[in-house]
């Protein structure tokens, strides 16, 4: 008879079934087994729901990369409750939006972290259980999971986006939005049950999140790690575990590149590299492929209200470098100009998105919501207006442009903040680039870039802006060039715009 | 080899002006800047530059590793013994 997985933690039941004993995560201090992962999420559910957690109320777990916040998350969605995964390193005018956002009836939380004790004052809590106490030991130590109240429709996790532009915004996932992604995306990559899964990226990251979701759903292992500061560390780790997947962001992929020992280490374990969050750099690309030669590697790109759009196959790397590909499985895209009528190959308009990962909607924001759901095809569904400029090419290859928000207008033109990072980026000696539009009384907006130069490269901003106007049309060049150190980033490694002036 | 007071003064001042050291915190205190949320991995880089640049030392992969970087302690033992 076919089992239907109808609930994401269907998943862990169905591989817990089929092998007990197989490691579903490593990390530096812990194994945890499928058995394990079973017995103690059974029995935190239980004492969530002991404590007043009901149907569709949210759990915001804070927490490192851990076999705690692993637990945590199971546990939340067989308690019916909904998991709120929020970065470590959430500082605390942040964490206290999010509570009281998300009207959370429960927190989970380390007992290192920072600001735990007066976020535990939130005005809905239930409960609050930290990690590495008795208190937490006795939650997850035996019980029975409640009684399963919520069908595929209900809601399983809620992902705040990390507010680029404005405040943060929760994006509701259902049960089937997210079996959908993570069908889709394992069927892409062919991740199995004999994959060792490498994971630094944060849990609540959905990058990161999805990691430990598909090692669930194919009864692979998760390598978990708390984070990429120490890359000789991890790829010590890497190698010692014969991790064969690697998922990554251009920055570690950066920071890898520029490691003198990185090839000291034996990396031909690794079967599939992931990059999404930005484009890589089509150099990085190439020297991606010297340090993986064993290893496939996947351009990915979408965004966390339909967690991904496209990936390019690893065969058409080489042919459409700056493509960042088709359609994921059972999702479907297209073009549409500032009328919503669809345009044809070549031409540059806003992506549509349409497929079972598309989100519910932002949670208890409706006027954001409205202006990202419209109406589809077909009578009642909705379809994701992603906001990002792309276009098409003639076999159906998808290049992305620039998000809406971010497009400059100079001189009556537009100028997509990409397409001048990519021509600095070409120039030899600089790591990295954010460009942005800025008021300016002549141009309307100028454009602005904020640069980082190799500190062995004598790169000066006149220097840049000469090798810029040579690579581009001169409406594109930017007024004004800045050398920085570095560039803020997100807890998620994307680069923060809204910060730079 | 004991650590000068300059050098943990000097990378107390930069942590401390770099990053978000929360109130409560007292950075000689804590054992691992991690496990507080001080230094992510782009911290990590920027304080690799800072020492670099600040101590005219060179730092290797092999030595970018928690027990050179994770604590006031430890940073400012290994900036004095790269500097002899």
């Amino acid at each position: 008879m076919m089992r239907a997985c109808y609930l994401l933690h269907d998943l862990l039941a169905d591989t817990a079934r089929a092998c007990p004993d197989a490691i579903a995560v490593t990390t530096r201090s812990a194994t945890l087994r499928y058995r394990e992962l079973v017995r103690r999420s059974d029995a935190l559910a239980r004492t969530l729901a002991d404590a007043g957690v009901e149907r569709g109320d949210r759990v915001v777990i804070f927490a490192d990369n851990g076999i705690d916040a692993v637990v945590a998350f199971w546990a939340t969605l067989k308690a019916n409750a909904v998991a709120v995964v929020v970065h470590p390193q959430t500082k605390p005018s942040k964490l206290d939006y999010l509570l009281a956002d998300s009207r959370a009836r429960a927190l989970i939380a380390n007992p290192h972290l920072p600001y735990v004790e007066s976020a535990a004052h939130a005005a809905h809590l239930r409960i609050v259980l930290v990690t590495g106490t008795a208190a937490w030991g006795t939650a997850q130590a035996a019980g029975v999971a409640p009684v399963r109240r919520c069908i595929d429709l209900d809601l399983a996790a809620i992902i705040y986006t990390s507010g680029s532009t404005g405040e943060p915004k929760g994006v509701m996932l259902t049960h089937r939005n997210m079996i959908a992604a993570v069908s889709s995306i394992s069927e892409y990559l062919e991740v199995r049950s004999d994959d060792v899964i490498l994971c630094v990226l944060p849990l609540a990251f959905d990058y990161g999140l999805y990691q430990m979701i598909m090692a669930v759903g194919a009864g692979a292992r998760l390598v978990l790690e708390r984070s990429f500061a120490f890359p000789a560390e991890t790829l010590a780790l890497v190698a010692a575990e014969r991790v064969t997947g690697f998922p990554g962001v251009p920055t570690m992929f950066a920071t890898m590149l520029a490691m003198k020992s990185a090839a000291s280490f034996d990396l031909t374990s690794i079967r599939y590299v992931t990059n999404t969050a930005a484009a890589l750099p089509v150099k990085h690309v190439l020297a991606l492929r010297e340090l993986f030669p064993a290893a496939k590697i996947f351009s990915m790109y979408g965004l966390t209200e339909c967690k991904r759009c496209t990936y390019l196959p690893p065969d058409d790397l080489v042919r459409k470098p700056d493509s960042v590909g088709i359609a994921i499985p059972n999702t479907e895209l297209w073009i549409v100009d500032d009328e919503d009528r669809r345009l044809p190959p070549g031409q540059v308009g806003q992506l549509v998105i349409r497929g079972a990962t598309v989100m519910r909607g932002y949670w208890d924001k409706p006027e954001a919501t409205a202006k990202k759901l419209r109406p589809g095809p077909l009578p009642g569904e909705v379809v994701l207006y992603t906001g990002d400029l792309c276009r098409l090419d003639d076999e159906g290859y998808l290049y992305f442009v620039a998000r809406m928000d971010d497009v400059i207008k100079s001189r009556g033109e537009k100028v997509a903040p990409k397409a001048v990072e990519a021509a600095i980026l070409d120039i030899p000696g600089v790591r990295e680039v954010a460009v942005i539009g800025v008021p300016d009384e002549l141009l309307g907006q100028a454009v602005k870039a904020f640069v980082v130069v190799d500190p062995e490269v004598p790169l000066d901003p006149a220097t840049i802006q000469r090798e810029c106007r040579a690579r581009l049309e001169s409406f594109m060049v930017p007024s004004q060039i800045v050398l920085r150190d570095s560039l803020p980033r997100s807890g998620n490694g994307k680069i923060q715009k809204t910060e730079l002036v | 080899m004991s650590s000068t007071p300059t050098t943990t003064t000097q990378l107390r001042e930069f942590v401390t002006a770099n990053f978000y050291v929360p109130a409560a915190v007292v950075l000689d205190d804590i054992p691992s800047f991690l496990d507080h949320g001080i230094l992510d991995s782009t911290g990590v880089l920027e304080l690799v530059t800072f020492i670099e640049g600040k101590f005219g030392i060179s730092v290797p992969d092999h030595e970018l590793v928690p027990s050179n970087f994770d604590s006031l302690a430890a940073l400012s033992a290994y900036v004095e013994r790269k500097r002899v």
